[in-house]
């Protein structure tokens, strides 16, 4: 701990743990004075590299005020600089909780320009709905762990997490990684289903229905859990719309509002599900939603799977050449990589398949000028992409609208005037992924 | 495109390449990017003007006439110049006319919902190189539109709308530190990602990507944005 920092106002203690003594002895002398607290950037509760600025009288928050930008990577000028189909390679990373929806909103937006959003085919569009859901369980499962996490409910941490890793494991074999997959592409994905992924989820269903209500047991009616999280964080109705949230804080204020049900992307309208939502506006009532659309989540991935089922061998990227990547994966003796029959193809059989393959993998695609923006209902909220082209090989520009960067604008009404270890509390609410929020 | 990289055959008035409803927003030449190399193709001589959608008349069809006449009745006549492209309507108004525009889509039409706002920097569209576009959404009716202004280079400025929407707070701090677009009567515009020194606006056409050339068994690899790119 060190003193006597310039400020333009006031005191400044640094504090680095331990020497807590010597801290109230000089804390003493201003007791009666507004502290202000710097909180992050790197504080293990706040939801990675947010920092905080709470002003505070006594273990009141008077006020308080978000700092961002300590994970900006400039995804959206990289983009800029790559194909149309290796921008998926970037947004995939920015909200490294939900890369898939990341890949899909940036994906929908690019079909819409292409004018081929009626032209992918269904199985592609199952596809993406299955890991879209898988995704959104993964997601929530780690927003109720760390949720849990902060206010020292550890074993709600480890199951969560432990869950999660099934997911993980169910999004290596499909699409070969657990994070950053660059799967769902420009006209539908990137690979089929491998053999026997269909019975791994489906293992993964039965799995999820006898843990997901350990959650529930754990939570829902644990006095202590339910002393921390009701009526904080309340943000009404009115509220989120002035500040322009979405996703489980809208639903918690009891409005039904889902963009799979209201304004529906990749066939959501074919399968029946619910949309959830709870009537406290509070944190308590963001947590019952998620725990919900767990299982919301899992009724879909079902139907989904039922539908992979009858759709073997069926097509998973749009018929147009000039769209398609020409070659596809295959497994071989060395592991994953370039399948050696496209390859026999290209190399001794068709110089035409040679010129077309080198064409489409090194300049890419041409997409016609204008815009698009195709929303999407991320895990946090509307996600969407908004997608300029100049009519290049390139994005001209895609900008991305992400849930958790305008979400996290309502720190500052959801804990002034609440203590400080509800402001920990309120934030988890939000589930904010600052690799989203920074990009 | 900058200077430098346009062939000798380009015309001095690229306007004549234009259909006359249609936008242009710039010029593009050649196929292959390469310069300076003996073009033995042909293709390195072609030039293409870049056109973005064109304008629609009236009627629009559908919600769209209810929307557009609207804001043709709360701007006196102004009539913004509405673009339907891929089935999203994009209004494009001027830059004073923005916040009368807001308001009257929030309180008349509905759209209760900002999604935030996006700039664009088209560094050959004169006059008006820096775009802001909106996304709204009036959860009411489920629609959707798109506003879209402009503002010239020597005068980056636009009417905040923090007052009308306030989720664009971070929005249009963003929109600043990126672009250096300036939205006036926004209650603290500073720069939000970047540090608060740094220099420049990253987003701008004009700021160069960075990187360093990568040497790779033995041969070397130059950063993205110097590479030859396909035009």
């Amino acid at each position: 701990m060190s003193t006597g920092f310039d400020t333009s106002e006031g005191r400044v203690f640094t504090v680095s743990g331990q020497d807590w003594d010597a801290l109230t002895d000089q804390l003493g002398e201003v007791a009666d004075e507004r502290i202000v607290v710097n909180m992050g950037p790197q504080h293990p509760s706040t939801h990675g590299v947010l920092r905080l600025i709470l002003e505070l009288e006594g273990e009141t928050v008077t006020e308080a005020r978000a700092g961002i930008g300590y994970l900006h990577t400039g995804i959206e000028k990289n983009m800029e600089f790559r194909t149309w189909v290796q921008g998926v390679t970037f947004c995939t990373r920015m909200d490294y909780l939900a890369p898939l929806h990341n890949e899909t909103a940036y994906v929908l937006s690019t079909e819409r320009l292409l004018d081929i959003e009626d032209e992918v085919p269904e199985k592609a569009q199952v596809m993406r709905v299955l890991l879209m859901e898988l995704n959104r369980i993964s997601s929530h499962l780690v927003a109720i762990a760390t949720g849990g996490m902060e206010i020292g409910a550890l074993t709600v941490m480890t199951i969560g997490f432990r869950e999660r890793e099934l997911v993980l494991d169910l999004f290596e074999l499909i699409t070969g990684l657990r994070m950053n997959h660059a799967f769902i592409r420009p006209g539908g994905v990137a690979q089929d289903l491998p053999p026997g992924a269909l019975e791994e989820i489906r293992g993964f269903i039965d799995l999820m229905k006898k843990r997901l209500p350990e959650y529930a047991d754990l939570c829902n009616a644990n006095p202590i859990f339910r002393a921390r999280l009701e009526n904080v964080g309340v943000l009404d109705l009115e509220g989120c719309l002035a500040l322009g949230l979405s996703g489980p804080v809208l639903r918690s204020t009891g409005y039904p509002w889902d963009l799979r049900k209201t304004q529906p992307y990749c066939g959501y309208e074919d399968y029946e599900f619910d949309v959830q939502t709870w009537d406290t506006a509070d944190a308590y009532g963001r947590f019952r939603i998620r725990l919900n659309e767990m299982w919301e989540s899992l009724r879909i991935v079902e139907q989904a799977a039922d539908r992979l089922a009858k759709l073997e061998g069926a097509p998973i990227m749009v018929a147009d050449k000039k769209i398609a990547w020409p070659s596809q994966l295959a497994i071989g003796s060395d592991g994953m990589g370039n399948s050696l029959d496209h390859i026999r193809h290209i190399m001794g059989e068709s110089m035409e398949a040679l010129i077309h393959h080198f064409k489409l993998v090194t300049e890419g695609f041409r997409v016609p000028p204008g815009q698009a923006y195709v929303p999407i209902e991320g895990p946090r909220g509307e996600l969407g992409a908004h997608v300029v082209s100049d009519g290049g090989t390139r994005p001209f520009r895609v900008h991305f609208r992400d849930p958790s960067f305008t979400n996290l604008q309502a720190t500052s009404v959801m804990s002034e005037g609440g203590m400080v270890a509800d402001v920990i509390v309120a934030i988890a609410s939000i589930d904010p992924v600052m690799g989203g929020v920074d990009r | 495109m900058t200077e430098g990289n346009v062939p000798d055959n380009v015309p001095e008035d690229t306007s004549s390449l234009t259909a006359p409803e249609q936008e242009q927003i710039g010029v593009r030449t050649g196929m292959f990017g390469g310069r300076g190399s003996g073009d033995t193709s042909g293709f390195g001589g072609l030039v293409r003007p870049v056109l973005f959608p064109a304008p629609a008349a009236p009627p629009y069809g559908g919600w769209y006439d209810e929307v557009a006449g609207a804001l043709g009745g709360a701007l006196e006549g102004r009539e913004p110049t509405v673009v339907i492209h891929r089935g999203e309507i994009t209004f494009h108004v001027r830059r004073e006319d923005l916040v009368t525009v807001a308001r009257t889509l929030r309180d008349e039409l509905r759209f209760e919902f900002c999604s935030g706002v996006s700039g664009v920097h088209y560094p050959d569209d004169a006059g008006k190189e820096l775009h802001a576009v909106y996304h709204l959404l009036s959860m009411s009716h489920n629609r959707r539109i798109r506003l879209e202004t402009s503002a010239p280079d020597a005068d980056p400025t636009l009417p905040s709308l923090v007052s009308v929407y306030p989720t664009l707070d971070w929005h249009e701090r963003e929109t600043y530190d990126m672009f250096g677009l300036v939205f006036e009567g926004h209650p603290s515009l500073t720069r939000i990602l970047m540090p608060d020194d740094w220099p420049g606006h990253p987003q701008r056409k004009d700021y160069p990507l960075g990187g360093i050339a990568v040497e790779y068994k033995g041969a070397t690899i130059p950063p993205p944005d110097t590479r030859r790119s396909y035009s």
